[in-house]
C-alpha cells in the first residue's frame, strides 16, 4: 500500500506539473535568463568567463530552485489535499518524499541538463561541463531536499517567502561551495573525486531525514 | 467504536469547548450541531487527530488514536472545508489519485460508476477548474461511494447542493448507517436520514456549546 500510495503522489504532482507548466517553465527561464545574461555583460574576455562560470550557474541554479520551492506544498495546503495525505494510512514521510522526488524532477532535471548547453557561453571545456553537469546532478536534489524542510517550516506563515529564503540561504552555502568547488578543481588537475565525495555525503542524509523533518513541520502546520 | 472523552480545545487564549463527550457504534450516525465559531470543525479535526485537543481523548475500537494510527487512519474517511480537488485534474483523475494515496482499491470503471451515481456522467473528463462548486462537492463527495471507511466525518457535507443531491447524499449515509457504519457530520439544518427503500435510520443529536 506505501508503494502504491508513493506512486500516486509521485504521479498526481507530475501530471499537475505538465498541467501549470507555466509554473514550471517560470523557475527553468529564469535560470536561461541569468546564465545568459551574465556572459554579454562581462564581455568577451574568455579567461575571466571561465572563472566565473561555475559560479555564475550554480548561484543561478540555486536561485532558479528557490523560486519553485515556494509552491512546494501551498497549493496542497490551500485545497486539502495535505490533510489527505496526513490522515493516509501511508507514511506520511513516504509521501512527502515522493512530493519531494517529482519536485526534483521537474525543477531540478532541467537545470542539470541545461547547464551543459549554457555553460558552452562560458568557454567551458568538455572536461569542466561534464563536472559541472555531475555537480548540479548530485547538488540539486540537496537543494530540494533541504528546501522541502524550509518551504514546510514556513508554510501558511503570510510573507514566507522572504521568511523561506532566510532560513534556506545559508544552508545551501555549503552546495554551493562544493559545487562550484568542483569545477574549479577538475580544471586545475586536483580533480573533482573530493568535491563530489563531500556533495554525496550532504545528499544521504539530507535524503534520508528531510522527508521526517517535513513531515513534521507540515503536521504542525495542519494542526 | 469511537469514544470521545472530556474533550476540551482553545484556540489561542480563547477557550472553545470544554467537557465534550460522546460515543458512536457501528449503525449510527450522530449529528453535531452549534452556532457559528463554537467549534464545530475543531473538533472533528480533533477526532481525526490532525490537530491535538488540550485535555481529552478520542479512542477507537478501545486504543488511542495516537497509539493505534494506522488502524484509525484505515477506518476514517474525512471531508473537510478544503475539498482535496486538484483544479488542473479531471473528476475521474481526482477520485483516482486520492483514493490510491488514501490506500483505498479503485478500479477507473468503479470510479467512473461512483461519479455517475453522483450525477456527474458525461462530466468524468473535464478538469475540475470548468465545474461548478456544486459539481465539486459531488465529486468530492464521490469518494462516499468508493471508500470502504466504517468510519465517516464530514464536515458540512450539505452545503452548496442542490436539492436532488443533498437527497442523494442523506440516502448514501442513511445506507452506510443502515449496513453498520458510522457518520459523523455537521449542518445547521435538521436532517433526517432514510434509505431508498423508505426506512428511516435513526440520527442523534449532539449540540456543541462554547465555553462562556
Amino acid at each position: 500500500m506505501n508503494n502504491q500510495a508513493f506512486m500516486a503522489v509521485l504521479r498526481r504532482d507530475l501530471l499537475l506539473a505538465m498541467r501549470r507548466k507555466s509554473e514550471v517553465l517560470t523557475a527553468v527561464f529564469f535560470f536561461v535568463v541569468v546564465a545568459a545574461l551574465f556572459p554579454l555583460g562581462i564581455g568577451p574576455e574568455l579567461n575571466t568567463l571561465r572563472l566565473v562560470a561555475p559560479g555564475v550557474l550554480w548561484v543561478g541554479a540555486l536561485l532558479s530552485s528557490m523560486l519553485a520551492l515556494q509552491r512546494l506544498f501551498e497549493a496542497d495546503y490551500r485545497d486539502g489535499t495535505l490533510e489527505q495525505m496526513a490522515l493516509s494510512p501511508a507514511s506520511m514521510p513516504l509521501l512527502i518524499s515522493a512530493k519531494l522526488l517529482a519536485h526534483w524532477l521537474v525543477s531540478g532535471v532541467p537545470l542539470v541538463l541545461l547547464a551543459p548547453v549554457l555553460g558552452l557561453q562560458f568557454d567551458l571545456s568538455a572536461d569542466a561541463l561534464v563536472t559541472l553537469t555531475l555537480a548540479l546532478l548530485l547538488g540539486t536534489p540537496i537543494l530540494s531536499l533541504v528546501g522541502g524542510i524550509g518551504a514546510a517550516l514556513t508554510l501558511g506563515v503570510r510573507g514566507g517567502g522572504v521568511l523561506l529564503s532566510l532560513l534556506v540561504l545559508p544552508l545551501f552555502i555549503p552546495v554551493l561551495v562544493f559545487g562550484a568547488g568542483a569545477v574549479e578543481a577538475q580544471s586545475s588537475g586536483l580533480g573533482a573525486q573530493a568535491h563530489f565525495s563531500i556533495l554525496m555525503a550532504m545528499l544521504l542524509p539530507a535524503a534520508f531525514f528531510s522527508p521526517l523533518a517535513c513531515a513534521a513541520a507540515l503536521r504542525i502546520a495542519l494542526e | 467504536m469511537l469514544t470521545v472523552s472530556h474533550l476540551s480545545c482553545s484556540r489561542g487564549n480563547k477557550p472553545l469547548f470544554a467537557d465534550v463527550s460522546f460515543t458512536l457504534e457501528p449503525g449510527q450516525a450522530l449529528h453535531l450541531e452549534g452556532d457559528n465559531g463554537v467549534g464545530k470543525t475543531s473538533l472533528l479535526r480533533i477526532v481525526c487527530g490532525l490537530s491535538p485537543a488540550d485535555a481529552g481523548e478520542v479512542r477507537w475500537q478501545g486504543q488511542r488514536i495516537q497509539d493505534s494510527a494506522a488502524a484509525f487512519r484505515s477506518a476514517l474517511f474525512y471531508l473537510g472545508h478544503g475539498l482535496s480537488l486538484k483544479e488542473e485534474l479531471s473528476a475521474l483523475e481526482n477520485l483516482l489519485s486520492d483514493a490510491a494515496v488514501a490506500g483505498r482499491a479503485l478500479t477507473s470503471a468503479q470510479a467512473m460508476q461512483a461519479l455517475a451515481r453522483m450525477g456527474l456522467r458525461g462530466r468524468e473528463h473535464l478538469p475540475l477548474r470548468v465545474m461548478s462548486q456544486g459539481q465539486k462537492r459531488r465529486t468530492a463527495l464521490a469518494r462516499l461511494l468508493a471508500s470502504q471507511a466504517p468510519l465517516w466525518v464530514l464536515d458540512e457535507p450539505f452545503v452548496a447542493l442542490d436539492a436532488r443531491a443533498v437527497d442523494g447524499l442523506r440516502a448514501l449515509l442513511a445506507a452506510h448507517v443502515a449496513q453498520g457504519g458510522m457518520v459523523l457530520f455537521t449542518s445547521h439544518q435538521p436532517v433526517s436520514l432514510t434509505t431508498t427503500d423508505g426506512a428511516t435510520v435513526p440520527v442523534q443529536n449532539y449540540r456543541l456549546r462554547g465555553v462562556a
